[in-house]
């Protein structure tokens, strides 16, 4: 129900943007978040954007898997 | 000695799903357990909300509008997804703004929106009302049955029953509220938050940072979903909201009554209120039988302490809406055998 799925902005008109969810265009309404410009990243929600969010990059899971057992282990010293 | 486990709540439905489809749990060191919270709205929906929206829908010309995951919760009697095959005229929006145009198409007709969700969709509910009033529409109307989370966060926090370490915070409610309804849940009760996105990566990270805190003693908030969420939230989008709602109490499945955790139209947007302008009678509630969803939803048990779970339980034949929801606990488990 919370899923909200990251898009780019691609046009703007009035309170609704134009959106490409790698490939797939939407229209959106900018209801509750309108200080949105081109080429931004949203977060989109039930047909709203609902905030603005930044690229990511890529990470390794194992590697945190790895010091969350370190974590553990310092403890146990 | 047996070590002492810790014990951490993923209070997002969201969490629940991608914590299972990632076979998080087999990854984890084994002191760490992972038990499951409230944040499946459909779920948490009562049962007398149910079946009022479903005698809603008895009546003649009414258009129901509702989410997907709505359409196989069972009420006492019956459920929208029987409605309709039985002829009533129930519809699957994506957005709560698809349910004017259906009104706008239809202006002989009555159209309801039965809003379910957390602080993520309220808000979007809200702008929709006031795109409603904008547009002069008369005939649209909101079931609101949404929720407002940290009540009933603080109510898990506080309970003598459940004991948990820390709270795993969910992404998308926390990029509307930001973070500082958790304060009271980090100092007052002294339980960690760290809220996190929904990858896999996420996901272990903000365990992390969970125990780290655990470890060392603290109760702070933090935020381990940083390209989404901020300490202030989306302020226009609470804007939006607190113009058009204001909080009641409201009944919560499994965790009963929770003060000013639910919403209600203002007076000023009453004209919206399905509940105002649809008197029905509900049918006494009766919970689905043999179902421990109430237990379930407030982590106390989980989906295989209850007989049902896979044999007369499944996601294709649901006897509760813990198993109904693709975010309800039960379905998570069973989807990904957990
Ligand atoms: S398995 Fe089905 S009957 Fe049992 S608690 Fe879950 S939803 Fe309810």
């Amino acid at each position: 129900m919370c899923l909200a799925v990251p898009a780019k902005v691609k046009s703007i008109e009035k309170n609704m943007a134009v959106v490409d969810f790698g490939g797939v265009y939407k229209r959106i309404s900018l209801g509750i978040l309108s200080d949105v410009k081109q080429n931004d990243y949203v977060l989109v929600h039930a047909g709203f954007a609902i905030g603005k969010v930044k690229q990511k990059e890529a990470e390794d899971t194992l590697k945190v898997l790895k010091e969350l057992k370190d974590v553990l282990k310092d403890e146990r010293r | 000695m047996k070590e002492d486990k810790i014990k951490l709540m993923e209070v997002c439905g969201t969490h629940t799903m991608a914590i299972a489809r990632a076979g998080i749990k087999k990854l984890l060191p084994s002191e760490i357990e992972l038990i499951s919270g409230p944040g499946c709205p459909v779920c948490v929906t009562s049962q007398a909300d149910i079946d009022r929206a479903i005698e809603i829908s008895r009546i003649d010309n009414v258009i129901i509008t509702t989410f997907g995951d709505m359409m196989r919760v069972p009420g006492t009697k019956t459920s929208f997804e029987d409605m309709k095959r039985d002829g009533a005229d129930i519809r699957v929006v994506y957005s709560p703004l698809d349910a004017l145009t259906i009104s706008e198409d239809n202006p002989q007709k009555r159209v309801v929106f039965m809003g379910v969700g957390f602080e993520t969709t309220s808000p979007t509910v809200a702008a929709t009302i006031i795109e409603a009033r904008k547009r002069g529409l008369r005939n649209f109307f909101v079931l609101s049955n949404f929720k407002v989370l940290f009540p009933a966060l603080e109510a898990l926090a506080g309970s003598s029953k459940l004991k948990v370490d820390g709270f795993i915070c969910p992404g998308h409610v926390s990029v509307v509220t930001g973070t500082i309804p958790y304060a009271k849940i980090a100092s007052h009760y002294k339980k960690p938050c760290v809220i996190t996105g929904f990858d896999e990566i996420d996901i272990v990270k903000g365990i992390k940072r969970l125990v780290e805190q655990i470890k060392s003693h603290r109760c702070t908030t933090e935020i381990e979903y940083r390209r989404a969420v901020t300490e202030d939230g989306n302020i226009e989008a609470r804007r939006v909201l607190d113009s058009v709602f204001d909080v009641k109490d409201s009944h919560w499945r499994g965790l009963g009554m929770i003060k000013e955790s639910g919403l209600k139209l203002k007076n000023k947007y009453r004209q919206f209120d399905a509940e105002k302008e649809f008197k029905v009678k509900l049918p006494k509630a009766i919970l689905p039988k043999g179902c421990i969803c109430g237990e379930v939803l407030q982590g106390i048990k989980g989906p295989r302490d209850c007989k049902l779970f896979g044999k007369v339980c499944t996601p294709r034949k649901p006897v509760g809406p813990c198993m109904v929801s693709s975010e309800g606990t039960c379905a998570a488990y069973y989807r990904y055998g957990e």
